[in-house]
């Protein structure tokens, strides 16, 4: 009988309530636990240095082009050695969205998302991190890549001398 | 002329404790109802203002008075300002008639544990219960709000249609304890409470106060979500606060209603009488903020048929056959 069902969906509920009050919460308390977020996770962004300790940047405008909101700015400029560096690098990170594209288009791994996520600030000119507070002393994802090795002009190896590479081409001779 | 002075420095000071107990239990019965909402929930609830979160309504109030204090253009400013006033005192005032415990010997005085045993209490309590009604009614209409206007208008029929079940759930009350005041009812329950030997009219009771204190699953006066607040939909800061506390003082009153007409009030044994009221009356409590983490909210047809259908008729029959039963008992 439909009264029966009433009664029964309206008492029934209450033990059930019941039960879970003596059951653990599932919270995590923010500040005094911490969760470690995954590899994956993508939150302050840093700059990478390749296996020599030399900055991976070569200032090629991809990040600051395929970023959605415009938040990074950059200087290119050149070494004797005719290696590109930032001359300066700035995100602003309370425009940034943490959408990792900007690490997407990278090609030489330096830009990277890390899972550091405790950057709130009071001061929003606090969030505009300059070069110096992006660079990190380290390889980040792959510690092993080193974009001269494998293409780019002669800094590593003389050009067109790198493992995966074929030497340049004369095109003055190269005839069918 | 001294035995006056001393018993209306009795009373007063009866008021104050009364005054500073039931504004205590208001403000840490919020907090109660939030840690006791979220473990149901899986949460833990405010748990951040001093040890177990024991300050939070201390912060609750802090930034309650310190809110913008916004008054509508167009408001009626003097009835805009008590209405909220009202809406607490008048479940204040309903106190005056508890019978916490038996009287007790005090230097050699008789000293009753209630304010003013009125012979007539029941009908003091109910009238009060209406008067309830105008905080609402003042509230929404003061707001020159149409949102609010409605918001009161669809409170008050809800108030009005839930207090005529909840009184005609007390008349066997009467019937049974054969008084009208609210001492002589709990002493009639020395056999057993009135739960036991009149259940329907418990339930009936039980059902119609939640309604009153306009809890879930009746709390159409508030449901902030489908639609707008309601009769304090203009209030805010410390005002609406107000409102708020109000609310939690009424659940207080009404917990010791159902305390004293059907749980026995103060009897009880091994314990303290003042003891077992404060324990039933905790538990009626309790059993509100169970009913909040547990129903959903009903719609607003449902809430007033099931008032008027359902709940109205079923009271009127349980008074019949409880005076019956009883003519049947006497003769």
């Amino acid at each position: 009988m439909n009264l029966w069902r009433d009664i029964k969906g309206t008492v029934r509920p209450f033990w059930i309530t019941l039960r879970y009050m003596f059951k653990k919460p599932v919270t995590i308390q923010y500040p005094e636990q911490k969760r470690t977020p995954s590899p994956r996770y993508r939150a302050r962004i840093v700059l990478t240095r390749d296996p020599r300790g030399e900055e991976r940047c070569v200032a090629c405008y991809l990040c600051s082009a395929a970023c959605p909101v415009d938040c990074i700015s950059m200087q290119a400029a050149e070494r004797e050695d005719g290696r590109r560096y930032a001359a300066w690098f700035r995100i602003n990170f309370t425009r940034c969205i943490f959408c990792g594209l900007c690490a997407e288009a990278c090609p030489t791994l330096a830009i990277q998302m890390s899972p550091d996520y405790e950057i709130c600030n009071r001061d929003p000119m606090k969030l505009v991190y300059e070069k110096e507070d992006l660079l990190i002393a380290d390889g980040g994802k792959d510690n092993e890549y080193d974009f001269y090795q494998h293409a780019g002009i002669g800094v590593a190896n003389p050009r067109g001398g790198n493992e995966d590479e074929y030497g340049p081409v004369d095109i003055k001779s190269n005839l069918p | 002329m001294s035995d006056f002075l001393i018993d209306v420095v009795l009373i007063l000071v009866k008021l104050g404790l009364i005054f500073g107990v039931l504004l205590t239990m208001a403000a840490y019965l919020v907090f109660a109802e939030r840690r006791i909402l979220g473990r149901m929930q899986l949460r833990h609830g405010p748990n951040r203002v001093g040890p177990f979160g024991l300050l939070q309504p201390a912060a609750d109030a802090i930034k309650l008075l310190t809110k913008e204090d916004f008054i509508p253009a167009g408001a009626d400013k003097v009835i805009f300002f008590i209405a909220p006033g009202l809406a607490a005192v008048t479940a204040l005032l309903t106190f005056a008639v508890v019978p916490f415990a038996p009287p007790i010997e005090l230097f050699g005085r008789q000293v009753p544990m209630v304010v003013c045993d009125l012979n007539v209490g029941v009908l003091y309590f109910l009238g009060l219960s209406s008067l309830a009604v105008y905080g609402v009614a003042l509230g929404g209409w003061a707001s020159n709000s149409k949102y609010a206007l409605l918001g009161a208008i669809r409170s008050l029929a809800q108030l009005i249609s839930y207090e005529l079940s909840m009184g005609l759930a007390v008349i066997p009350v009467i019937l049974m304890a054969r008084s009208f005041s609210l001492t002589d009812i709990v002493l009639a329950q020395q056999g057993a409470p009135f739960l036991l030997l009149n259940p329907p009219a418990f339930l009936i009771f039980l059902i119609s106060v939640v309604a009153e204190s306009k809890r879930i699953p009746f709390d159409i006066p508030e449901a902030e979500n489908e639609i707008v607040a309601g009769f304090h939909t203009e209030y805010s800061g410390m005002r609406f606060g107000l409102f708020f506390v109000g609310e939690y003082i009424n659940m207080v009153i009404l917990s010791s209603m159902i305390t004293v007409f059907f749980l026995g009030g103060w009897l009880g044994p091994v314990l303290p009488p003042i003891v077992w009221f404060f324990a039933k009356v905790l538990a009626c409590c309790f059993f509100f903020i169970w009913t909040r983490g547990t129903l959903p909210r009903l719609r607003y047809d449902q809430l007033m048929h099931f008032g008027w259908k359902v709940l109205v008729p079923l009271a009127l029959l349980n008074v019949i056959v409880t005076g019956g039963v009883l003519l049947w008992i006497k003769g």
